[in-house]
């Protein structure tokens, strides 16, 4: 199945920004970080699907945007 | 040596050196401020008449070496609002008054002569006034740079430009950074107020200062420490915010439909990665600059920078979330370069930056100017603005008076003041900080963002509406309390995160003072704060009529969610249930 993958901020670095990328059936978003090794950059501050918030255990559909940041602030 | 309070009377020009009443002793920022206008002016006072004041006051660790503890408080009543303000600051200013031992500047009356303007030169129990005709007319640059002449360099100067001689809602008042830039009491009109006393700058000797006295220097070392390890730490505070900036919210909104776009019509914008944090901090590497920058000295979080051109030459610093989304996503401009461009001239007009550019974006549904078309908004604010031209005035009197001045009724405003960076139909708990907040509509003054966006202190889902009256509650008694430090609002990620930050700050407070406050007292402090602050707008006219978002987004469904606003008025009122 097609997901599409967003990186954010430090995640980006030497991987990519947005990607349209194939995994199996049933995947959740837990493997996926665990796959980019994101958390070796820095902790996981925030998950969306299509745009809510989820958690890691999220199990991914056909066409999903995944999109992922690290902690981050402003205001 | 104690704290004075210096206060002068601009009717006839003169000051008085006063002891600090023993109620104002345990008050620093905006806890002063506060209790000072709500104590000392009328609330039916015209803003910019002789009966109001404004009051700086250094918070309660500014001047010390604590972290991040360098932000001045200016409050008075504000001509945008038509209620209490307070709106705090890095720069020198407040690290500089406070080794001065001034706990307080107060300024009241106004002179009888309306066509000079003044200098106050504050000095160690002495104040002088100078009369300027050399520097009416000119913007703050160039009054920094008359007072770098007449002045050792390090003087704290706070000054407002030609738009604040005038007396617009958007002008602000500018003060020096430790880099010779300019950092702002931003919003509310606060430059029109020192225009109205006909002050042109102010300026704190920095020459015979004392360090400020510490009761228990052991103490405060140790809990200074702890302090400082739980900003650095802390992976917001410590590697988010000096990476990329406030700036990285643009991307983050955008993905969470949050992101205010074409005057609030959708909350997401197909151009975010033009504007967006990343590509901020890729340029700056690019191009030389700094994507570290502290806008005051001890600031160890360092979340500004400094942005050039393409050819690295020096464009802007301290460029921030609020600005560029306003300019960007908001107004259309998807040159990240001719935004800071805008970003600097603001800097050096005095201009709320953030008020601006959402009239900017209004602007474009009056019909004034095309979305988008950043040569003619440059040409807006730095021609027809400054100049006093008719559509100068219409525009340099905010988001509110514009859209009333052209009948519209998608005016996003609060209170009269233009609403920040984050739609309050996808961001709910913000909606009620906005529609609460005794400073219109405010996003530091209870950042809801944190724990409906970035999961900080928790979460709360942004979409739903449980649990947000509670959590902007919480969040402004806290962020009054912190204002009151001196402390940049940024400490609060690690202190919603870190359980020894916020005990931390708490006994540097004690070992400054030699007092015994518990966490307890400290949010007391907090919700002695808002109460003065509401019983003041009360008085002054404000009521739950005016804790209210603009109706059009009760009606309006933004995307991508589809949502509405849909608190009712009891719900929000509830907010004051404490
Ligand atoms: S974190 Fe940013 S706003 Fe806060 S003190 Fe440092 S530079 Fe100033």
């Amino acid at each position: 199945m097609h997901v599409f993958v967003k990186l954010f901020a430090q995640y980006r670095e030497g991987r990519f920004k947005t990607e349209e990328r194939t995994y199996k059936e049933g995947i959740c978003a837990q493997e996926i970080i665990e796959e980019l090794e994101l958390e070796k950059v820095s902790p996981l501050g925030v998950l969306m699907v299509n745009s809510r918030h989820e958690k890691p255990s999220y199990t991914l559909q056909e066409g999903d945007i995944i999109a992922l940041f690290p902690k981050v602030g402003g205001g | 040596m104690a704290d004075l309070v210096y206060r002068v009377n601009m009717s006839n020009l003169s000051f008085k050196i006063e002891e600090v009443p023993a109620q104002w002793l345990g008050l620093g920022g905006r806890a002063l401020t506060s209790t000072i206008v709500a104590k000392e002016v009328d609330p039916e006072c015209h803003p910019l008449g002789p009966n109001n004041k404004l009051v700086f006051a250094p918070g309660l660790l500014s001047g010390t070496s604590a972290s991040n503890s360098g932000r001045n408080s200016c409050g008075a009543k504000s001509p945008l609002t038509g209620g209490i303000k307070e709106s705090n600051v890095g720069g020198t200013s407040a690290g500089i008054m406070s080794k001065l031992g001034v706990k307080a500047l107060i300024i009241e009356g106004a002179p009888k002569n309306e066509n000079v303007f003044y200098q106050l030169h504050v000095t160690k129990n002495h104040i002088e006034f100078i009369e300027v005709p050399e520097l009416v007319g000119l913007d703050n640059y160039a009054v920094l740079e008359a007072m770098a002449a007449k002045y050792d360099k390090k003087v704290a100067v706070m000054t407002i430009g030609r738009v604040g001689e005038m007396r617009m809602n958007l002008a602000n008042i500018s003060v020096k950074d430790p880099g010779g830039k300019l950092r702002s009491h931003g919003r509310g009109g606060l430059g029109a107020v020192m225009g109205s006393k006909q002050i042109k700058c102010i300026t704190v000797d920095a020459e015979s200062y004392k360090e400020v006295t510490i009761a228990d220097p052991e103490k405060f070392k140790e809990a200074s420490k702890v302090f400082t390890k739980a900003l650095q730490e802390n992976p917001i505070s410590g590697e988010g915010l000096p990476a990329f900036g406030t700036n990285v919210l643009v991307n983050i909104l955008n993905e969470a439909g949050g992101l205010p776009t074409r005057n609030f019509r959708a909350g997401n914008w197909e151009f975010a990665e033009n504007i967006c944090g990343e590509t901020m901090a890729e340029n700056i590497k690019a191009r030389g600059g700094k994507t570290t920058h502290g806008c005051h000295a001890g600031c160890v979080i360092q979340c500004s920078q400094v942005y050039n051109d393409k050819d690295g030459n020096y464009l802007t610093s301290g460029f921030e979330y609020e600005t560029i989304w306003a300019l960007g996503a908001n107004f259309g401009i998807q040159d990240l370069d001719l935004i800071a461009k805008i970003d600097a001239l603001m800097d050096d007009l005095g201009i709320d930056s953030i008020e601006a550019s959402v009239t900017l974006g209004l602007a474009v549904d009056a019909g004034i100017l095309a979305y988008g078309d950043g040569e003619k908004a440059y040409e807006l604010l730095s021609k027809d603005l400054p100049n006093g031209t008719p559509m100068g005035r219409i525009i340099g009197s905010g988001t509110h008076i514009l859209g009333k001045i052209y009948g519209l009724v998608r005016v996003p405003t609060v209170k009269g003041q233009g609403i920040p960076a984050y739609e309050p139909r996808a961001v709910k708990g913000q909606g009620i900080t906005y529609a609460t907040s005794t400073m219109g509509a405010d996003h530091t003054s209870g950042y809801a963002v944190a724990t409906n966006i970035l999961n900080s202190g928790g979460y709360v889902d942004p979409l739903k509406k449980e649990g947000q009256v509670e959590l902007a509650r919480n969040l402004q008694i806290a962020t009054a309390a912190v204002d009151s430090t001196g402390m940049c609002i940024f400490v609060a990620f690690p202190a919603l995160d870190d359980p020894k930050c916020l005990p931390a700050l708490v006994d540097m407070i004690n070992a400054r003072f030699g007092c015994s406050l518990s966490i307890d007292d400290v949010v007391n402090l907090g919700k002695t704060i808002l109460k003065t602050e509401h019983e003041f707008n009360i008085k002054a006219g404000l009521n739950s009529a005016d804790d209210r978002l603009p109706e059009f987004m009760k009606y309006e469904i933004l995307p991508p969610h589809n949502v509405v606003w849909d608190f009712t008025g009891e719900e929000i009122d509830a907010f004051w249930n404490f």
